[in-house]
Order: structure tokens, then sequence, then C-alpha cells
């Protein structure tokens, strides 16, 4: 199926419907396998709802080369549950393969691979700091084959203390990759605590606009109206010279109350005691799988 | 066979914790840094003991490296922790250069080394340090086998002036080698005398050596098990010594048959002494996600699969025999 201008179609409160029962399939995918990075995948939620059900054109019909299709690269890929979840509720594979997140012999493994030729994915991630470095390449792909889509790439905070981020960045307003749109989930957390503790990232805004980037900012990246919003700017940036980075300030474990405001859940998995909390507040809008 | 027992199980990462601090409290110059892995790697109580000798380098593996280098210049003796893939693969280069090659005392800590990291799957996986690490000059490989051998190996490696690369694991294992045990890099320790077969076993392979010796003293096949715990340098000697009276061998490892333990014993034998050998070990293959057991077991790196490798090289040892009669 192809999915175009579908903001013509999707409403907000139906994306945020769609939001709710992805925040279902993440915690009761980490919950069943007793591992995963519930925290980070409930923050981008609304995010990546908003792009695969609204604001990118693509074809779950897959493709790898997803020729005059948007394309998106997951580079902190241990929020591979949000992804998943997002791919088969878009339509890329039945629902019900969710049940087998990182167990033997499935597609859906630990952090996203192409190994397995689960549909949607491109490129294996999990270890941090190298999707950027893809998503532009992808970009002068597209480029070069005349292909006016858009590609669209999700970094962690904590990541940016990779030094190829910067590698990237640099090379991308150099070379006037002007048709990626990347944005970073300022949730302010990582493994060892706030990134403010560990390691500092300092005025990113500022940084990515020394390093020739038009940075757009969104404050409250758990809302689906400011969500859209902001991508809508974004992609009207593009093709002016500069790529594009949007900050997007989410919360992590956003939608389950326990889960929110801590580092504490960034790789851990509830028991089935906090799983049942954490499903009572979201409301089933689709159908579990 | 002799006899093995264990108190608990218990990960090999939390000998390093343990033996870190330990490390730190023998030497003053003992330094750690961490790229945001602290829990993984059980380095919290070095931290609360040492505060101002720990370095807290964020998600910059690279960097880390380089710093380590860098401290080392100055008498101090940097330990770098963070899971096995991004002490190795993604710093290769950084470690060639600034440490390798420039031999600075760098001791490269890393956890969460191969299949039994579980359901991370293959991105964190890794099955080619051993042979990255291997490969470099001046580098020294160790492997060990449980939590107390970890913790001596940890505090030992302070005391060798130059880089070692340390590997260990995340699950919890059987802790069954001797608590307080003194750590000699490059000694290969015989764990039981046999006649019919000599494994070689390194890490977490160990103690699946034990089970298989202990099935094929059911079959009658007399087992010699050596725990290779330094995989560089390799004792030779300990190797030539016993495949001398079996006559044949098997190798074990959590690692990529190419690159690993078994090959650097095929390259012993090759050269000195040419017999059947066989290597369990992963066939080129990546992993993927999973519980630890589940693993081991797709990829053939059981207790059985030694069984079956140690019959088979008995076999050929056999047909040797008559062929050359
Ligand atoms: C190169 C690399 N180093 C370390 C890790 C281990 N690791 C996984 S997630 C993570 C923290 C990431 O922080 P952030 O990007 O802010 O993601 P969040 O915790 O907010 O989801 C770390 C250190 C990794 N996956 N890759
Ligand atoms: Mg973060």
């Amino acid at each position: 199926m192809l999915i175009e201008n579908v903001e013509k179609t999707t409403t907000v409160e139906e994306l945020k419907k769609i939001a709710s029962q992805v925040r279902r399939d993440i915690v009761r995918m980490v919950h069943c396998c007793s591992s995963g990075h519930p925290g980070g995948s409930l923050g981008c939620a609304d995010y990546l709802v908003a792009l695969y059900f609204r604001e990118m054109k693509h074809n779950t019909q897959f493709t790898m080369d997803g020729i005059n299709e948007d394309l998106f690269f997951l580079s902190n890929g241990h929020i591979s549950p949000l992804w998943y979840s997002v791919l088969s509720r878009a339509g890329y594979f039945p629902a019900s393969e969710l049940g087998t997140f990182r167990k033997l012999n499935s597609r859906l493994q630990g952090h996203p691979a192409t190994e397995e030729k689960l549909p949607g994915i491109r490129i294996a991630s999990g270890s941090l700091g190298q999707g950027l470095s893809v998503a532009v390449g992808a970009a002068q792909a597209k480029k070069l084959n005349k292909d006016n889509r858009l590609v669209y790439v999700l970094m962690g905070d904590g990541e940016q203390q990779e030094g190829q981020v910067w590698e990237a960045l640099m090379y991308a307003a150099h070379h006037k990759v002007d048709n990626v749109i990347a944005a970073v989930d300022y949730n302010g957390q990582q493994i060892d605590g706030p990134c403010d503790k560990v390691m500092s990232l300092g005025d990113l805004k500022a940084k990515y606009e020394s390093f020739g980037w038009k940075v757009l900012e969104c404050a409250e990246g758990n809302k689906m109206e400011v969500i859209t919003e902001t991508l809508q700017k974004a992609k009207s940036l593009t093709g002016q010279g500069k790529p594009i980075a949007i900050l997007l300030k989410t919360e992590m474990g956003y939608g389950v109350d326990y889960m929110m405001g801590s580092h504490k859940w960034h790789g851990a998995a509830p028991n089935d005691e906090q799983l049942a909390k954490a499903l009572a507040q979201l409301e089933e809008t689709l159908g579990d799988y | 066979m002799k006899k093995f027992t264990f108190e608990e199980k218990i990960d090999t990462r939390s000998g390093f914790g343990v033996g870190l601090v330990e490390a730190g409290r023998l030497n003053s110059n003992v330094v750690a840094l961490c790229a945001d892995l602290i829990g993984s790697l059980k380095m919290g109580d070095f931290i609360k003991e040492f505060p101002d000798r720990f370095f807290q380098v964020g998600i910059a593996e690279a960097n880390m490296i380089g710093l380590a280098a860098g401290l080392t210049i100055g008498g101090k003796i940097p330990y770098t922790g963070t899971f096995a893939n991004f002490s190795t693969g993604r710093v290769f280069d950084q470690i060639r250069q600034s440490v390798s090659y420039s031999e600075k005392n760098v001791k490269i800590c890393a956890s969460h080394a191969g299949l039994t990291l579980g359901e991370d799957g293959a991105t964190h996986q890794i099955l080619e340090d051993i042979g990255m690490m291997k490969m470099l000059p001046h580098m020294v490989v160790i492997n060990p086998c449980d939590f107390n051998q970890t913790k001596a190996a940890t505090i030992a490696i302070a005391n060798h002036y130059g880089p070692v690369y340390l590997r260990f694991g995340r699950p919890a294992v059987p802790n069954f080698t001797p608590k307080d045990q003194k750590f000699e890099i490059g000694k290969a320790l015989l764990l039981n005398e046999g006649a019919d077969v000599s494994i070689f076993a390194t890490g977490h392979m160990v103690w699946e050596a034990i089970k298989a010796g202990e099935i094929l003293e059911q079959k009658g096949i007399d087992a010699e098990i050596i725990n290779i715990h330094t995989i560089k340098p390799l004792d030779t000697a300990a190797i030539l010594k016993s495949v001398q009276k079996t006559k044949c061998a098997v190798s074990a490892e959590e690692h990529q048959v190419s690159g690993g333990l078994g090959e650097s014993i095929a390259q012993v034998l090759s050269r000195n002494y040419p017999l059947p050998l066989e290597i369990v070990a992963v066939n080129d293959s990546f992993g993927e996600s999973g519980t630890p057991d589940q693993l081991m077991e797709k990829y053939g790196l059981t207790a059985n699969d030694i069984v079956k490798a140690a019959m088979k090289v008995v076999e050929r040892k056999a047909a040797m025999k008559t062929l050359s009669v």
C-alpha cells in the first residue's frame, strides 16, 4: 500500500489513537521477552507515528532502494520495539509477529537488522553513532537519482557523544545535503543517568547551527499537534542548501507514569504487575496483537 | 575424570568489578574509564572507592581509547570498560596505533563478549574480537572462564606492562575455579589429565569442556582438559605436551572459527606436530537474538558439540593409525 499525503485523511486525533496502541505494543513486547528498551521507545512513539501515518510518503510493499519514497533510518537502534510496532501497524508485516520480538529465529531482532529481511529496515543499527552517515549517503543517492523525496533519521541525545555524528554533520552541511531531516530524541537521559551528568552536550542547537545546519526546536515532542507542525515546517525548509535538524524534546517513558522522567527504564522490562499497570494507562485502539 | 563442583553461578563481569577495586587498592596508578555502561561493567564499587581515579567519557569509545593511551604517559594504568564490540571492532585503529603499536600500558576490559549476551542480538554479539586483538603485535589476549578467574586476571594484568585485552561475559555461569587463585598470564591450566584426546577450551566454554569430559568418560574416552585462559601469548609448550600424549585435539571457544583460539592451536600443531584437530566455534555466521542457552545450542557451542568433535578426532586418529600400518 502506498501511503501518500495521508495528512488529508489521518487526523491528529487518529494519530494519537495509533500512538496509544503502539505504546501498548511496546510494553507488551519488552515484557514478553523480559528485555529491550521501553524508555526511548515510548518517548519517540508520537514522532514515529506522525512520520509513518501522515508525514512520509512510503510504500509498505517494501523495496530496499525506496525510489520515489521518503526513507526513514533509526540510528538509536535500541528503540526497535517502537519501530517494529509502527512498521507492522502501518502494514509492512502482520502485527502478530510482534510477539516474536527478541526471540530465537525471529525477524524482529533486538536491534534492527537486514539479515532476517524484515520489511521496512534498510540497514542494521544498534552500535550507536552510525545512522546519520548512512542517512546522508542515502540522501545523496536520491539526489543522484533525481528522486526528490526526503530522508529522515532519528538519533538519541546520548548518541550525540559519538564523534562520527559530528563527522556526518560537517559533511552534510559541506555537501549541501538539504534533503535530509535529522531528529535528535532530546530526552536528556542515557544509560548512566542524565546526559548533563554523564557528558554534557552543551548548547546542542548552537553546535548544530555552527556546523551549518538549519535547526528547529520541537519543545513538545510528545504532543501530536506540535510534532506535525514541526515536521511540516521542516519539510518546507528542505531544498534550500542546508540539512535540517529537529531537536525533539521528549520524555523518556512517556505514557506510562512510573517510567517517565528517569533513565531507569532505558533498558529494563516491566514485570507482570508493572505491565498491567502500564496497560491500564494506555487505550487499546487497534486491537492488541 | 576429576569432579568439578561449584557453589554458585555468577557472571564473569562481576569478577572484573571486584578485581578492579582490588587492583585499585594495590596500585594507586590504576585508573578506570567507562563509556556510559558503568552498571553493565560493574564499575560502581571502583567509582565509589576511587572517585577521582574514574573518568566517565560518555558514548565515545574512540575517545576513551585515546584518553587511556594518554593517561599511560605519566605512569597511569588505565582500565577501559565497555561491551566487547565497542571495545574492539569500533575502535580497532585507535587501539592499533595509539595502544598496541605505541606499546601503551592500557587494559582494554570487555564485557558481554560472544553469543551469551543474548537478546540484544548480532549487532552487540561480537565473535571476532579475539581475532582482531590477537593479530595486534604486543597485545596480550585473556579470556577467563569464571568469576574467580576473571577477578584474578583483572588484578594480575596491572602487574604486566603493556597492552592487554581482557574478555568476559554477561550471564551467570558456574564459579568453579579456586577463590583467590594466582593468575599467571600465558600459563595454560591442566584441569583434568587424560590419555585419549586433548580438549583446549577458553572462557565460558571451559565449563562446557568439563561437562563434555564427563560424557566422554561414560563413552570410554579419557579426555585431557586444559583451560587456555590466555590466547596470546599461547602456552605452546603445554599444548604440545598434551597432544604428544593424546595424539588428537579439540578446541572450544565462544567466537568465530576464523581468528580464534582454534586457529591459533591449528598453527601450533601444523608447525610442530600435525595431527587431527576439530574446532568448536561459530561457523562463519553472525549471531541473533535469543536466550544465551538457546544461542549456544543453535550455534553449536555446548558440551555435546565438544563431545561430537572429540569422538570425531578420536576416530580420525584411529583411521590414521590404520593408514600408517
Ligand atoms: C557505540 C555504542 N556504545 C554503547 C552502546 C550501549 N548503549 C546503548 S543505548 C546507550 C545510551 C544511549 O543514550 P541515548 O542516545 O540518549 O538513548 P536513550 O537512552 O535516550 O534511549 C548506550 C550507551 C551502544 N549501543 N553503542
Ligand atoms: Mg537520551
